[in-house]
């Protein structure tokens, strides 16, 4: 059997934010159709894993490659055109812009946006239609969160990749929120998504990493984490 | 009535310049959080541009082409040669500088600043330019709104000015550069994360913001204010007080902060002492700056979360 081309891959990564060594030879691949979690503690390192295959940060050493191309040295409106997108930490949206405004900007890196991209998004968040004309920094956490991943499906994605998108939220809209990634995964999204929700992010992914200061220290099917005792002893608290 | 009505017309001219200049500060200050320093000295050269292309096509004696578009031609030289001078400030003094403290960009700009009124000094000479702007075009017409009069090149300014302002309020609230720069303006990073281009939008805004300092500069050389290379350092530093006065980093506020400065200035020049002019706007600084810091229609300033 060959060997599939993941759709995101970070070879030996190493980043650093000044002096501070932060990820240490991270490897970690997305296949296309996959719902991946990335686990860990706080500040182990999985946003800076984020923004690293984005390209808000540069490694000092490694390769980031989406669809088998190496990126490492594109920006990030390059490698969002190769079909990346990401919903950061706390949402990050632009708060005096309007909702629409905001859209638009999730289509930046494209030159043309026909209007059925901006109904699918509408048909998928009927909340976010109604609150277009809305300044996005008025809306409730929840509604937050939609325009969030509407705003990051404008560019057209085959990989979402998520930081923390139940941070904040309540335990019915984390609910709700999680059915939305599972079927937006099932409409043939593939998924990285960082958690520290363990148990709710290992019971909707096919696979998982867990970070510890920088290293993966373990890897593999969901539902094998789920089981393993160690990583519940270490991240899930019980 | 009448002397109030023309002090009046006076502040909304030269309102119409400052709105101008610190609509440039404003631009570059709400995109990268940085004052400009050197912005007057795009103003100044802006005011030559226009001058030496008025000389080029002929002089208004002889000119070469019809007035209206001698006049064009002189804005489009000073705003495109305004802008391409704010990229290469931009480029070469500032953008090596941006990750470091918040102290060395400012004093680039001082640097930035001397430099360009030395180069105007060595290229363009000591002596005092004017513009002729009498001899192509007559400043006894115009129109009268009872017996208040306003020239042609005082409407001119002013209906320039609001085309100006008009089109930058499209761009900024219209198109995807527009948006771009909001975006940058709000969260570098998240505008980043949607793959916005940092440095291409920060250039694009020193070219905007120069090209209006240019436009400005050929402006207040119409209306025959002496041309030299230390034109800039005043008005820079009235525009800067215009744009704080309206809010630093609003659009909308440098348009209010530029007209009523000017009018105040109009005013207590033609009501109280005509030396006073210059004083106006410092007052003004101090006063906002004592006051109400963040101006007139400028947001609080929002911690991070
Ligand atoms: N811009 C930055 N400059 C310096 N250090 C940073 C920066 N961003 C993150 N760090 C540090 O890098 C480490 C890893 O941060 P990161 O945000 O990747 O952790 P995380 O796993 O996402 O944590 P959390 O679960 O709390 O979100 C932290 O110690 C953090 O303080
Ligand atoms: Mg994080």
């Amino acid at each position: 059997m060959t060997e599939r081309t993941p759709l995101l891959e970070l070879r030996d990564v190493n980043t650093y934010y000044g002096q501070i060594h932060i990820l240490q030879g991270v490897n970690l691949r997305v296949f296309e159709g996959e719902f991946v979690a990335l686990l860990g503690g706080n500040a182990c390192g999985k946003s800076t894993t984020l923004k690293t295959a984005v390209g808000l940060v540069t490694p000092k050493s490694g390769s980031v490659l989406i669809d088998g191309v190496e990126v490492t040295k594109e920006k990030p409106g390059e490698r969002i055109r190769r079909g990346i997108a990401v919903v950061p930490e706390n949402r990050r949206l632009f708060g005096p812009m309007t909702v629409m405004e905001n859209l638009q900007i999730g289509a930046y890196t494209r030159s043309h946006v026909p209007k059925e991209d901006y109904d699918y998004v509408f048909d998928l968040f009927p909340k976010v239609a109604e609150r277009r004309n809305q300044l996005a920094g008025t809306l409730s956490g929840g509604e937050q969160q939609m325009v969030a991943v509407a705003r990051a499906l404008m560019s057209k994605p085959k990989l979402l990749l998520m930081d923390e998108p139940s941070m904040g939220l309540s335990p019915l809209l984390v609910e709700q929120s999680f059915e939305l990634i599972d079927d937006l995964h099932r409409q043939g999204v593939s998924m990285l998504v960082v958690e520290q929700n363990a148990n709710m992010a290992l019971s909707v992914a096919d696979r998982g990493y867990v970070l510890q200061t920088g290293r993966v220290v373990l890897e593999g099917p969901a539902a094998d984490l789920a089981q393993d005792a160690e990583l519940r002893k270490a991240y899930l608290g019980r | 009535m009448e002397y109030f009505g023309e002090q009046l017309v006076n502040g909304v001219v030269m309102g119409g310049v400052y709105a101008l200049i610190a609509l440039g500060y404003t631009l570059i200050y709400g995109v990268l959080q940085f004052l400009n320093l050197a912005h007057g000295e795009l103003y100044m050269m802006g005011a030559f541009f226009g001058f030496f292309t008025m000389t080029a096509l002929g002089g208004p004696s002889a000119s070469a082409v019809p007035v209206a578009v001698m006049i064009g031609i002189m804005f489009i030289v000073a705003m495109g040669g305004g802008a391409l001078l704010g990229v290469a400030v931009e480029r070469f003094a500032y953008r090596p500088l941006r990750n470091s403290s918040r102290l060395a960009p400012l004093i680039s700009a001082l640097g930035v600043s001397l430099f360009l009124q030395n180069a105007a000094l060595l290229l363009f000479g000591a002596r005092v330019r004017l513009y002729d702007t009498g001899q192509f075009i007559d400043l006894r017409s115009g129109i009268s709104i009872g017996r208040i009069r306003i020239d042609p090149t005082e409407m001119m300014v002013v209906i320039g000015a609001l085309l100006l302002m008009a089109g930058l309020w499209l761009m900024v609230n219209r198109t995807r550069l527009g948006r771009a720069m909001r975006a940058v303006a709000v969260d570098q990073d998240a505008a980043v994360m949607n793959g916005i281009d940092v440095d291409r939008t920060v250039v694009w805004t020193f070219a905007i913001a120069s090209g209006l300092a240019g436009a400005a500069g050929v402006m207040s050389g119409l209306l025959l204010y002496p041309v030299d290379q230390y034109m800039g350092v005043f008005a820079g530093l009235k525009g800067f007080s215009a744009a704080v006065l309206g809010g630093i980093g609003s659009i909308p506020g440098a348009m209010l902060g530029g007209f009523l400065l000017g009018i105040t200035e109009a005013l207590v020049t033609g009501y109280l002492n005509p030396t006073y002019a210059d004083f106006i706007a410092f007052l003004i600084l101090i006063l906002v700056l004592l006051i109400r810091p963040r101006g007139i229609l400028g947001r609080p300033a929002i911690a991070k979360v």
